[in-house]
C-alpha cells in the first residue's frame, strides 16, 4: 500500500484554482537507459528559472476563462503565468 | 578586450524583464540615447552615455531583459554575447549593472550569481526600493552586498532616487583597474546547476533578514481584471478605447499632415514648370512620403498605448487572457497586440512583434500581421461598398453596407489566424514553444519613460520612411510615370508608362478573376499603399486629380462600368493582396532577410488570386 503522502502529490496541471501547497519534483521521469527529449530538458530549465524548484511554496491564483488555462501561480514571491500542458512536470503537494 | 585607458568605459546593464532596467537607463542618460539594431541581428541596440560623480565618461549599453545567459531567443543571445564580450564590434563591458526589481529579488539574486561567473566587475543596483518598502518588504543591504561580494546600491529610477550613489560606486568599481577582470568559468548552467544556484540565492535572502513585499494589492486587481467574465470585459472595453483613439483621436493630425502636403505640392505646383521633374517632385516625394507620414499620428498612439500597457504591468495580463484563444492559432498571447495595432497598420504592428521573445512565433505573427484589415484599406473598401452595395436595411435594421464592411474585417481576422493554424501544423511541426510568463506587480507608468520611449518610435519610424520606404516610393512612381504620354497623347499618361505596359501585359492573367484593364495598370502604382489604388483608378478613369472629389465622382463610373462581380472580386483581392511596398519592407528590416518579404507577397498575392477567383464566379453565377 503506498503510503499517504504519495497519494497526495498531483501534477500542477491538474491543480484547481485556489491551490495552495509545495513543489516536490520538477522533471520528468527516466527509465533506466531511456532518454528525455530535448525540449523537456529545456522546459525543466526554464521551469527553474522562474522559481519551480523543489520545496517552492505554490498558489494557484488565476486560471483562463476557456478550459481553465492558463493558469496563473504564485510561486514564492513571483507570479507565473504558465499553460498548463506545460506545467505537467511540476509535481506538487497539497499544504496540510 | 576591455576599453583602453584612454577610451571612455563602457558598462551594461542586464537585469531580468520587468525589473525597471529601461527606466535606470532613462534615468542615467536622458534624452542622450540611441536607438539602433545590433549589426546581423534584429535586436534593438540601447546606447548612451552619462558622466560620473569623479567627472567620468561612461557609455552605457541596456541589454534586452533575460532571467539568465542561457539565451533562448536572438535578444537573449545579445544579451549573453555582450556580457562575454563576444559580440563583434562591440566591446567587452568593463563593468555590469545588475537591475534587481526589489520586490522580486529571488530571481535577480539567482542571475547574479550566475554573473559572477563570467568575472566580470559587477554591481547589484535594487531597484524600485521606495515600491518594495511601502509594500512591507525588508532587505538588509549592508548584508546582501557582504554576502554576494558585489556592490550593492538601492535606487528609485523613475525618480533617479540613487543615481548619485550608484554613479560613486561605479567610480571605484571602474577604478579598480588592478584587479583585472577575473577569468570566466561561465558555462551554461544545467538544471541541477540552476537548482543549486536557486537555493543559493534563497539562503542569502534568509541572512539578509529578507521579508518578501505584500503584494495583495496586485492579487486583489488581479481578482478583477484575470477574472474569467470581467477580465476579458475590461480587455474588450480597453481594446476598444485604443481602437477608438486611433480612429479617431488621431484623424484631425492626420487630416492636418495631409493638407500640409497638399499645400506644399500645391506650392512646387505653383513654381516647377510640368514635366519629369514636377512629376517626380509632387508625385514621386511628396506624395509618396505623405502617403506614409500620414500614418505617424495612430502610430504614436498606438504605441502610447503600448508602452503604458507594458509599463503598468497589464500587458502581461492581456497575454494571459488572449493566449487560449491565440494558442488555437498556433500564436503566443503576446501576438495579440502585434495583430491589434495591425488594424492601424501593419507596419507598427509589424514593429510590435518585438514584445515577443521566441523567434518563431515572432515571425508567424509578422506573417500574418498584414492580413488584419488596415486602414489604408477603408478608402478602396468604402469606394467599392458605395458604388455597389445599396444603402438600405436588412435582417431588423441592420445597415446592408455596414454589413459588408464588418464582413470583410472578419474575413481579415478569420484568416489570419487560420494562416497562422497551417504555419504551425505544416511548416514549423516543432514542439510548441512553452508559455511561460512572469506577472508583474501593478506600477504607475512613468511619465519619462513613455515620452522617451515614444520619441524613440517616432524616429525608427521616420528613418524607415525616410530611407527603405522612400525609395520604394520613388521605384513606383518611375513606373507609373516613365515614359511620359506623347504630345499628342489621347488617353491618361499613365497608359503610355511602364506600369502601363506591365498592366496591359497582366490583364490577361487577371481576365480570369473579373479584373480590366484599368484595374490592373492601378494595381501597379497601388502596390506603393492600399489607398493609393483609389487615385490610381481616378487616372486611369481620367478623372483630374481633385483630392477629396475623386471619391465621388470615382463612384458612378465604377458602377457603370464594373459588374457587381468584378467589385467584390475587388474587395476579395484587398482582403489578401499584399498591396503595400512599405509593409514587405519593414517585414525585410524586422527580419534581416529577403526570404520573409517574398515569402509573405508569393503566399498572399496567392490566397487573393484564389479569393478573388472564386468570389468573381460565386458573384457571377448568383448575380448573373
Amino acid at each position: 500500500m503506498p503510503d499517504s503522502t504519495t497519494i497526495r502529490t498531483v501534477s500542477l496541471s491538474d491543480a484547481d484554482k485556489g491551490f495552495r501547497g509545495r513543489v516536490v519534483r520538477v522533471g520528468v521521469v527516466v527509465v533506466p537507459g531511456g532518454t528525455v527529449a530535448p525540449h523537456l530538458l529545456e522546459l525543466e530549465r526554464r521551469l527553474v528559472e522562474m522559481g519551480f524548484v523543489e520545496g517552492a511554496e505554490v498558489h494557484l491564483l488565476h486560471e483562463g476563462f476557456l478550459g481553465g488555462d492558463p493558469i496563473a501561480v504564485r510561486v514564492d514571491d513571483t507570479t507565473v503565468a504558465v499553460r498548463r500542458r506545460d506545467a505537467r512536470m511540476v509535481l506538487v503537494d497539497p499544504e496540510e | 578586450m576591455s576599453a583602453t585607458a584612454t577610451a571612455s568605459p563602457v558598462i551594461a546593464l542586464v537585469g531580468c524583464p520587468n525589473c525597471g532596467k529601461t527606466a535606470l537607463f532613462n534615468a542615467l542618460t536622458g534624452s542622450r540615447q540611441k536607438v539602433a539594431n545590433y549589426p546581423g541581428v534584429t535586436v534593438e541596440r540601447k546606447a548612451g552615455a552619462f558622466t560620473t560623480t569623479a567627472g567620468r565618461r561612461v557609455q552605457v549599453l541596456d541589454l534586452p531583459g533575460t532571467y539568465s545567459l542561457r539565451a533562448r531567443s536572438p535578444d537573449e543571445a545579445v544579451t549573453r554575447d555582450v556580457v562575454l564580450g563576444r559580440l563583434k564590434g562591440e566591446a567587452a563591458p568593463d563593468a555590469l549593472v545588475v537591475v534587481a526589481d526589489a520586490t522580486n529579488l529571488r530571481l535577480a539574486l539567482r542571475l547574479v550569481l550566475e554573473l559572477k561567473l563570467t568575472g566580470r566587475r559587477l554591481i547589484l543596483a535594487v531597484n524600485m526600493i521606495d515600491i518594495a518598502r511601502r509594500r512591507g518588504a525588508e532587505i538588509d543591504l549592508k548584508q546582501l552586498e557582504a554576502a554576494l561580494g558585489v556592490p550593492v546600491v538601492s535606487t528609485v529610477a523613475v525618480r533617479k532616487g540613487g543615481i548619485a550613489d550608484l554613479l560613486s560606486r561605479l567610480d571605484t568599481v571602474i577604478d579598480r583597474t588592478s584587479d583585472a577582470p577575473a577569468d570566466c568559468q561561465w558555462h551554461e548552467p544545467n538544471a541541477a546547476e540552476l537548482r543549486a544556484a536557486h537555493g543559493a540565492a534563497d539562503r542569502i535572502l534568509t541572512l539578509c533578514l529578507w521579508r518578501p513585499a505584500d503584494e495583495s494589492l496586485t492579487g486583489r486587481i488581479d481578482s478583477v481584471l484575470l477574472h474569467p467574465l470581467a477580465g476579458i470585459a475590461i480587455l474588450l472595453a480597453v481594446l476598444f478605447l485604443i481602437f477608438q483613439a486611433v480612429f479617431a483621436w488621431a484623424q484631425p493630425v492626420m487630416d492636418l499632415i495631409k493638407s500640409g502636403f497638399d499645400a506644399l505640392a500645391a506650392f512646387v505646383d505653383a513654381v516647377l514648370p510640368h514635366g519629369m521633374l514636377h512629376s517626380l517632385v509632387t508625385d514621386g516625394v511628396i506624395s509618396g512620403v505623405g502617403s506614409v507620414l500620414v500614418f505617424l499620428p495612430q502610430i504614436l498612439l498606438l504605441f502610447f498605448f503600448i508602452i503604458l500597457l507594458e509599463d503598468s504591468g497589464y500587458m502581461a495580463r492581456a497575454a494571459f487572457l488572449m493566449d487560449r484563444i491565440m494558442g488555437g492559432a498556433g500564436l503566443h498571447g503576446r501576438a495579440f497586440i502585434p495583430l491589434l495595432s495591425s488594424f492601424a497598420c501593419a507596419i507598427p504592428g509589424i514593429m510590435a512583434t518585438r514584445v515577443i521573445d521566441q523567434r518563431r512565433d515572432r515571425l508567424t505573427t509578422i506573417l500574418v500581421a498584414p492580413l488584419m484589415t488596415c486602414s489604408a484599406r477603408i478608402p478602396v473598401y468604402t469606394l467599392i461598398i458605395s458604388a455597389f452595395v445599396p444603402a438600405r436595411r436588412v435582417w431588423g435594421g441592420l445597415q446592408l453596407q455596414g454589413l459588408v464592411m464588418f464582413g470583410l474585417y472578419a474575413t481579415g481576422i478569420v484568416s489570419a489566424l487560420a494562416v497562422a493554424a497551417v504555419l504551425k501544423r505544416i511548416v514549423w511541426r516543432h514542439e510548441p514553444e512553452p508559455f511561460l510568463m512572469e506577472l508583474p506587480s501593478y506600477k504607475w507608468p512613468s511619465l519619462r519613460n513613455v515620452v522617451l520611449g515614444l520619441w524613440q518610435r517616432a524616429i525608427i519610424f521616420l528613418r524607415r520612411a525616410g530611407t527603405v520606404i522612400f525609395s520604394m516610393m520613388l521605384v513606383i512612381w518611375f513606373l507609373s510615370s516613365v515614359p511620359g504620354a506623347p504630345a499628342d497623347a489621347t488617353e491618361p499618361a499613365i497608359n503610355y508608362s511602364i506600369a502601363g505596359v506591365i498592366g496591359h501585359w497582366l490583364a490577361p492573367a487577371l481576365a480570369p478573376i473579373g479584373f480590366n484593364w484599368q484595374i490592373a495598370i492601378a494595381l501597379i502604382p497601388g502596390l506603393a499603399a492600399r489607398e493609393v489604388m483609389v487615385a490610381a483608378l481616378g487616372t486611369v478613369y481620367a478623372i483630374a486629380d481633385q483630392g477629396v472629389e475623386i471619391h465621388s465622382a470615382l463612384g458612378p463610373i465604377l458602377a457603370a462600368d464594373w459588374s457587381l462581380a468584378t467589385a467584390m472580386a475587388v474587395l476579395a483581392w484587398y482582403v489578401f493582396a499584399p498591396q503595400c511596398a512599405s509593409t514587405l519592407a519593414v517585414i525585410k528590416r524586422e527580419t534581416n532577410s529577403w526570404v520573409w518579404p517574398v515569402v509573405t507577397f508569393l503566399y498572399m498575392i496567392t490566397l487573393a488570386y484564389v479569393a478573388a477567383f472564386t468570389t468573381y464566379r460565386i458573384a457571377g453565377a448568383l448575380f448573373g
